[in-house]
């Protein structure tokens, strides 16, 4: 992600980017108005910091480490201290794509909510945000490798929660492969 | 098992689903708290 350099004032260039502060923060909170919050804590940090952004640096980097900063610090008011974000296995959804290949959007909402909020982060971040792992692992403040690991956990995890075997082909292509692995879901669930 | 193709497969079609969920907010208009607040801020700037 390395955008022209926006010579802009900051201040200006921030409008550019609550669309995309927004998506993350209902990404982490699963709830519009707490989002809204938490985007306009962000802003409004991000103003008085304004001074410490370094102008030819990443902004919407920087503006998304200031509202996830935020987010987990309001979290961990709240909860205790997760040892394990992989922690509570929620009940396991059997739902299997559609014949056009895609899940059903409600389906894929509803097991992306049972993801812990550290693997929604990651999946926004480098699924789909475009950041590499070694931004993102600067942004979140743990190792690229972890980054990594993390987000193969959270997709494995999603795997699980749809229903879907890591490794199956989720195209109805009538393959061999695709029936074999048909038929190997149907004697696991045997 | 079909391996890595199967497996770039779910990814495909996991990040394929993740955008969709993003981009429903992504596309939404930017509530006018957002304007009012930038605009106030702007203001407060240009009293410092």
């Amino acid at each position: 992600m390395t955008p022209p350099v926006d010579t802009r004032d900051p201040l200006e260039q921030l409008m550019d980017h609550l669309p995309a502060l927004r998506a993350f923060a209902v990404s982490l909170t699963r709830n519009p108005s707490s989002a809204d919050d938490l985007v306009q804590d962000t802003v409004v940090k991000a103003w008085e910091n304004i001074g410490k952004f370094q102008v030819g640096t990443n902004l919407r980097a920087w503006l998304f480490t200031i509202l996830r900063n935020t987010f987990f610090s309001s979290i961990r008011r709240t909860r205790r201290e997760v040892a394990d974000p992989d922690g509570v296995m929620a009940g396991r959804l059997s739902v299997k794509p559609d014949h056009d290949g895609r899940l059903a959007l409600n389906d894929f909402r509803r097991a992306f909510d049972q993801l812990s909020p550290e693997h929604r982060e990651v999946l926004i971040l480098v699924g789909v945000s475009g950041f590499s792992y070694e931004e993102a692992a600067n942004m979140t403040g743990v190792a690229a490798g972890t980054v990594k690991s993390r987000a193969s956990r959270a997709r494995a995890k999603l795997c699980v929660l749809l229903g879907m075997e890591v490794g199956e082909d989720p195209l109805p292509g009538g393959n061999a492969e695709h029936m074999a692995a048909i038929a190997q879901s149907g004697n696991e669930a045997a | 098992m079909s391996g890595d193709k199967g497996k770039m497969l779910v990814k495909g079609t996991i990040d394929e689903n993740l955008r969709r969920v993003y981009e429903e907010t992504l596309e939404e208009k930017v509530p006018d708290r957002f304007v009012a607040l930038l605009e106030q801020l702007r203001k407060r700037q240009e009293k410092k």
